[in-house]
């Protein structure tokens, strides 16, 4: 009901007669930080002597947003149906290898490798999905649990990368139309659907309904052992594409590349940089979306500008909790004014 | 005639079992657990982790994360290396910078947790990233320095007691930050940091300081890291990958002692026992011939089945037990 609410007054408020209004939703508090981002970026990378948004920089920005994006969206599902996950990071690696040691360099076996890695994805969601709601175990534990799981396996399995992808399947990785990658496209494509799910579907809205409150949910009718599946397995298939995309850009599969990157703290980041809450209940694709190319945009800047590479850490530390320390700070104030 | 019998918090009984049948299984296993030496050494091993989880035991009972202690344990190490540069002299006053450091970083957890709001996962989350990248900034990579004899002491070092023999330094102070543990949360101070991990309105309307409580135990979970980090680099040296993992497998420990993620339920002595079972659990699996690499993925069912037993626990154990009386619905 709340993001019902939340929507209305943008909508309707065309004039920004308040200008106030504009800063309580999440959203468009992102896209504004963004653009302050990218005029200063352009600054600071300007004084240094260079451009930031030419056609390397924007191809950049894009690529970096692809995979974090992937993950993030399937993130904003769990994390909006008041659950977690954590085993993403090893996820991706595990696709990533399934796909590309299903594949051997032979261009038939692309779809099959396709489709093989997103079902084991899918599985693993869905386990991750089981034992949150059949276990009845936290999400935190239940997806850490998996994650270390999905860990020894892949350390006990593999000590490098393996498997080999055709070069037909590597299109997917280079290709572009101007300096926009296909596969960001794609990723467009796919955050379109997922928002199209959560806020146009009932399936979506019971995301919400049960992220909000689940006994609320589950007096109202809501299947809520089943959204919170659904999410998880959602989730572990956008996990699954991103680790696809990888195999096709490396290569080969990687065990962890999912990990050296970070992507399961780093997405959950995003889409708490994007207006959502941990709690649940409150957050959208697009918001993510915004999280997502803020992280991206500081990355490309702290590289144009040379800086340590250790040094983005601290900043994207000290950026995540200053913007989630905003978002509580206006939910107070909010909260006092009503 | 009044029976004594020792008072258990709810919920210490299973990992206490699964503990003891750890402990006796690697008697049968290695030749080398058959003598107290073996267990002492196992102890010994085990004292950082143990410590960890007490500290990270406070913030979880208090319905927080504390996901900054693994990055914690690394700079303190990184720090203490750096700053003592083999010189014995430097010790006394680096261990109370590490400390001290440990309290800083505790503080900062806690004041962005209770004055800004930010949930515990976030505000943990983001001093990980910045101490790791504050780390790898100042040492580009390599950790530089080293420790010295006087400070590795307390890691590897022992102490000759009268009656026990040669007993380790880490066992020691692992014992008195045990009993003082206890004795906190057995204080009105303790009680009411579980009541807060409950139900923080009700503690607020008794007049408790729910915020206060809250930065006490970040505060508590920092220092505790910092110690641990001091008996870990005395134990296994200096490196930069010395606390990677250590966050998770404190939280694991904690809730393999049947501490409730969320708060308000579970006993430190349980959370140790935890921490300890884990330990015992992976020498067991070193001495069975479990390639090492498996041992996360054995760290993941443990967890999955400890939490799914805390949920379903419960309810097996009613159906199984006789009837009384329902109590009447209002």
């Amino acid at each position: 009901m709340s993001v019902v609410q939340e929507k209305v007054p943008v909508a309707r408020r065309a004039q920004p007669a308040g200008g106030r209004r504009f800063a309580f939703t999440p959203t468009v508090t992102v896209y504004l930080a963004l653009a302050a981002l990218l005029v200063v970026g352009s600054v600071l990378v300007a004084v240094d002597g260079g451009v930031l948004l030419d056609q390397g920089g924007i191809l950049n920005i894009l690529t970096r947003s692809t995979v974090l994006g992937l993950v993030a969206v399937g993130q904003t599902m769990v994390i909006v149906t008041g659950s977690l996950d954590l085993s993403v990071a090893y996820l991706i690696g595990l696709c990533s290898l399934v796909a590309a040691e299903t594949m051997a360099g032979q261009g038939s076996m692309v779809f099959p490798g396709v489709a093989l890695a997103l079902a084991v994805a899918a599985a693993v969601g869905l386990v991750n999905g089981l034992v949150i709601t059949v276990l009845k175990a936290n999400a935190f534990i239940a997806t850490l649990g998996v994650a270390l799981i999905l860990r020894g396996w892949l350390e006990h399995n593999y000590t490098g990368p393996a498997g080999s992808v055709p070069r037909s399947f590597q299109h997917l990785g280079y290709d572009r139309i101007g300096p926009v990658p296909v596969a960001a496209l794609l990723m467009l494509l796919i955050a379109a659907g997922a928002w199209w799910y959560m806020r146009r579907t009932r399936p979506g809205y019971h995301m919400y309904a049960v992220g909000g409150d689940i006994e609320v949910a589950r007096l109202s009718g809501v299947r809520t052992s089943r959204t919170i599946v659904t999410a998880h397995v959602l989730c572990a298939l956008m996990a699954g594409l991103a680790g696809v995309f990888l195999a096709s850009r490396l290569g080969s599969g990687a065990p962890y590349v999912g990990t050296d990157a970070g992507y399961d703290l780093e997405s959950i980041a995003a889409v708490v940089l994007g207006g959502a809450a941990l709690a649940g209940g409150r957050g959208g694709v697009v918001g993510t979306l915004g999280g997502v190319l803020i992280l991206a945009t500081l990355d490309t800047i702290f590289d144009d500008l040379a800086v340590d590479p250790f040094f983005k850490d601290v900043v994207r530390g000290v950026v995540l909790i200053v913007a989630v320390a905003l978002y509580a700070r206006r939910k107070l104030t909010s909260g006092r004014a009503s | 005639m009044t029976r004594w019998r020792p008072r258990l918090a709810d919920g210490t009984a299973p990992v206490l079992v699964v503990l003891v049948v750890l402990l006796v299984a690697l008697a049968f296993a290695g030749p080398a657990y058959s003598e107290p030496a073996g267990y002492l050494a196992l102890l010994k091993r085990a004292a950082p982790l143990v410590i960890l989880a007490i500290g990270q035991y406070f913030v979880v009972v208090s319905g927080g994360f504390d996901l900054s202690v693994g990055s914690l344990v690394t700079a303190e190490v990184v720090i203490a290396a750096r700053l003592i540069s083999g010189d014995d002299g430097n010790t006394a006053w680096v261990i109370a910078l590490l400390l001290g450091f440990g309290v800083l970083v505790g503080l900062v957890n806690g004041l962005i947790t209770t004055k800004l709001l930010v949930p515990s996962f976030i505000v943990t989350l983001g001093m990980l990233l910045v101490l790791d990248g504050a780390v790898f900034l100042w040492t580009g990579g390599a950790p530089r320095g080293a420790l010295s004899p006087s400070f590795r002491v307390f890691g590897r070092g022992s102490v000759d007691l009268p009656l026990l023999g040669a007993v380790p330094w880490s066992v020691l102070i692992l014992l008195a930050v045990l009993v003082a543990a206890v004795l906190f949360m057995r204080s009105g101070t303790g009680r009411t940091l579980l009541a807060v991990g409950d139900n923080e309105n009700a503690v607020r309307l008794a007049g408790g300081r729910v915020e206060r409580l809250r930065l006490l135990a970040f505060v508590l979970s920092g220092v505790l890291a910092a110690l641990a980090a001091i008996l870990l680099a005395g134990f296994a040296g200096v490196s930069a990958q010395v606390g990677q993992g250590l966050e998770f497998r404190a939280i694991t420990a904690v809730v393999l002692g049947g501490v409730l993620l969320g708060g308000g339920r579970g006993s430190v002595v349980a959370a140790a026992a935890g921490a300890l079972s884990l330990e015992a659990l992976f020498s067991l699996l070193n001495l069975v011939g479990v390639s090492g690499a498996l041992e996360s993925a054995v760290q993941g069912v443990i967890i999955i089945a400890a939490v799914a037993y805390a949920a379903h626990g419960a309810g097996l154990r009613q159906r199984f037990r006789p009837r009384k009386a329902a109590p009447s619905l209002p």
